[in-house]
């Protein structure tokens, strides 16, 4: 294409100046990570003594297995991290699956069975998408208590999911406007009803948006500290809070290799989930986009 | 198979009136063309039959029973839609088993079914694909396949030909109008395509701002046009209106024509009484272009045709005729005449004007005289 060598030695030059920075760009954000992982295969002994960043001698485990299931988290009679992480699986797990199934069917009511005000109803809700939760705090801690569930999981997945509803239902109602009512038109006439028409055809083509949504779910009410720390017991903290307890109660010596193993072990299924949903979310986003 | 009864059927949303007193006696069988502008509530009233939207007045009836106010699912119709809307999810097998799993049929019958329909669509190949493997008019096929599945009272078409290309589109009306001839189903079809429903309707309903214009055979609609919208929105190029006046010359009704500054006056036809106390009015004369054709020897002694000469503005070939625009009391007209015939713009050409098939309308309200 370019014939002209001044011309592909400049297209050379930019290309190179791109990835350059983005080289840099990429290390910038690496960095903490590699250092996270580093300092937590290293032993107290050698932090001490030697420099704070430094390569490991041997890998040690030792600080991952003090921070899941040895260190003294508070006044708690069990150890670790381990019972935080459960705790927030417990949580995270239904308050997703309920929020993003709760979402789909706003969602498809919002789009394909509009009542009178529906518009004004979601527009409402998208309130919801606006409010700072510290505002909510008190309120809402009457409300749980009300219910009897206040300081429980329940509790919690009950607050995560009222919450995150105005997001859910704002990602499936935005991505059902887009298919064409026909649709529903045509499943009505072959005699399908409002479930029929949900699960057989609506929710098998929402699998872009599902990704988007679970991803997003996940990672608000995986990483929730706010909530975690208002409205659990020391029975239901998450593991945020967990981690928060472990490096800020620790007496005498700070270890950290334990912090970096603890942050890392509270962050990993988020990563998780963005690494094995991600590609499904691309692949989601481009099915179906090359004409037939 | 069924009769429709469609009984003042009003539909209204909010203050915006789009149907406006719906009357329209369908029989078993018949292929009915619902053709009009856009907006004038041709789908509208579509999906009023079909039970998609409620209407506000007026009553529908299948085989003579009452199923306004039924259920879509109930009524027994099936659709194609102007997209298709295929599952995109389900491939061809099953969009059309769809609706016969609904209905709870045994999977032997079920099978069966989708294997008749598949064959006589000639879709036997595409039964494990998705929609989105499929070409326009393959789409096309399996969308009426998926109605055809049911064996429903009554088809509804709502601009199924629309997205498909011109070669297409020709071969599929042909394929719909043989589809029609074998199954003998009563077929209510919306279009915008005036040739669509001239070549695949058994009568027409014209509409336009709620209304129907009029409802008759397309010969009946092309020949005796209710009014100057229904004479002007068929046929292609539409009919000439002429604006002129009727006067009393040797003892006949006839309209003015003023061509290349000469006056000619040509007697109405003999049919159209109503003409002799209009006598000294204006009126607009309505006159088709293949009723203006250059001068055919043998047919120019017929009493019903007139010669005149005008000055050719523009040609437009078309193939079989060109289209030759001339000036008639100082307003545009087409005429159609044989493409050597045709002279080259600025000339002088003979053109054979037939008077036996014209018709006359009220310059103000546009009805029929």
């Amino acid at each position: 294409m370019n014939t002209n060598p001044n011309r592909r030695y400049a297209d050379i030059t930019g290309r190179a100046l791109l990835y350059a920075v983005l080289g840099i760009m990429a290390i910038y954000y690496l960095l903490p990570l590699a250092l996270m992982i580093v300092t937590s295969f290293r032993s107290m002994d050698e932090i001490r003594m030697g420099q704070l960043i430094d390569w490991p001698t041997q890998l040690n485990l030792d600080a991952w297995r003090i921070a899941w299931s040895e260190a003294q988290i508070g006044a708690r009679s069990e150890r670790g991290l381990q019972p935080y992480f459960i705790n927030s699986m417990l949580i995270t797990l239904p308050a997703v699956a309920i929020s993003t199934l709760m979402g789909a069917v706003n969602g498809y009511v919002l789009s394909f069975w509009r009542f009178r005000g529906s518009n004004l109803f979601f527009g409402l809700l998208l309130f919801g998408c606006f409010l700072p939760f510290q505002a909510i705090l008190l309120p809402h801690a009457n409300v749980l208590g009300r219910m009897g569930i206040s300081g429980s999981i329940a509790g919690l997945i009950f607050t995560h999911v009222v919450y995150g509803l105005a997001f859910t239902t704002l990602f499936f109602r935005n991505y059902y406007v887009t298919l064409p009512g026909e649709l529903i038109k045509a499943a009505q006439l072959d005699g399908a009803g409002f479930w029929r028409i949900f699960w057989r055809i609506i929710l098998p083509l929402s699998t872009p948006i599902l990704t988007v949504c679970v991803i997003w779910q996940f990672t608000q009410v995986w990483n929730d500290f706010l909530f975690g720390v208002t409205f659990s017991d020391p029975s239901s903290q998450p593991v945020t809070v967990g981690l928060n307890n472990l490096v800020n109660s620790s007496t005498g010596e700070r270890r950290y290799n334990v912090d970096m193993a603890g942050a890392i072990i509270a962050a990993l299924p988020t990563l998780l989930v963005y690494v094995i949903a991600g590609k499904y979310f691309v692949r989601g986003l481009t099915a179906g986009s090359v004409k037939g | 198979m069924a009769s429709l009864n469609i009984t003042n059927v009003e539909k209204s949303f909010g203050h915006t009136h789009i149907l406006k007193g719906i009357n329209m006696d369908i029989q078993d069988g018949e292929f009915i063309i619902l053709v009009g502008p856009s907006g004038c509530g041709k789908s509208t009233l579509m999906n009023c039959i079909a039970g998609l939207e409620e209407v506000t007045g007026g009553q529908i009836c299948i085989e003579n029973h009452d199923i306004t106010g039924v259920l879509p699912k109930d009524r027994d119709i099936a659709m194609v839609f102007q997209s298709y809307a295929l599952y995109p999810n389900m491939n061809v097998h099953k969009n059309i088993s769809f609706a016969l799993e609904i209905r709870k049929l045994p999977k032997a019958d079920i099978e069966r079914e989708v294997e008749r329909v598949a064959k006589l669509l000639q879709i036997e190949h595409l039964l494990d694909r998705k929609p989105g493997q499929l070409s326009g008019g393959q789409r096309q096929r399996v969308a009426m396949g998926r109605a055809l599945a049911r064996h429903p009272k009554i088809y509804l078409f709502d601009e199924p030909l629309s997205n498909l290309d011109a070669k297409l589109r020709v071969e599929m009306r042909t394929e719909i109008k043989k589809l029609h001839q074998r199954l003998g189903t009563t077929i209510v079809y919306v279009t915008h395509d005036q040739i669509e429903a001239m070549t695949l309707a058994d009568r027409i309903a014209v509409m336009k701002d709620g209304h129907i214009q009029q409802f008759g055979t397309p010969q009946e609609v092309y020949d005796n046009p209710a009014n100057r919208f229904v004479a002007g929105f068929m046929g292609s190029p539409s009919m000439n209106f002429i604006d002129t006046e009727l006067v009393s010359h040797e003892g006949q009704v006839c309209v003015k024509l003023l061509v290349l500054d000469q006056l000619h006056y040509l007697p109405t036809p003999s049919e159209e009484q109503g003409l002799k106390e209009r006598v000294g009015q204006k009126v607009v004369l309505g006159i088709r272009p293949e009723q203006i054709t250059h001068v055919i020897p043998h047919y120019a002694s017929n009493p019903s045709t007139f010669i005149v000469n005008a000055k050719i503005d523009v040609i437009e070939p078309t193939g079989p005729d060109t289209l030759v625009l001339v000036k008639m009391n100082e307003q545009e007209v087409n005429c159609r005449v044989e493409p050597h015939e045709a002279g080259k713009p600025g000339e002088t050409m003979s053109l054979m004007i037939n008077m036996s098939k014209t018709v006359f309308f009220d310059p103000i309200t546009g009805e029929r005289l």
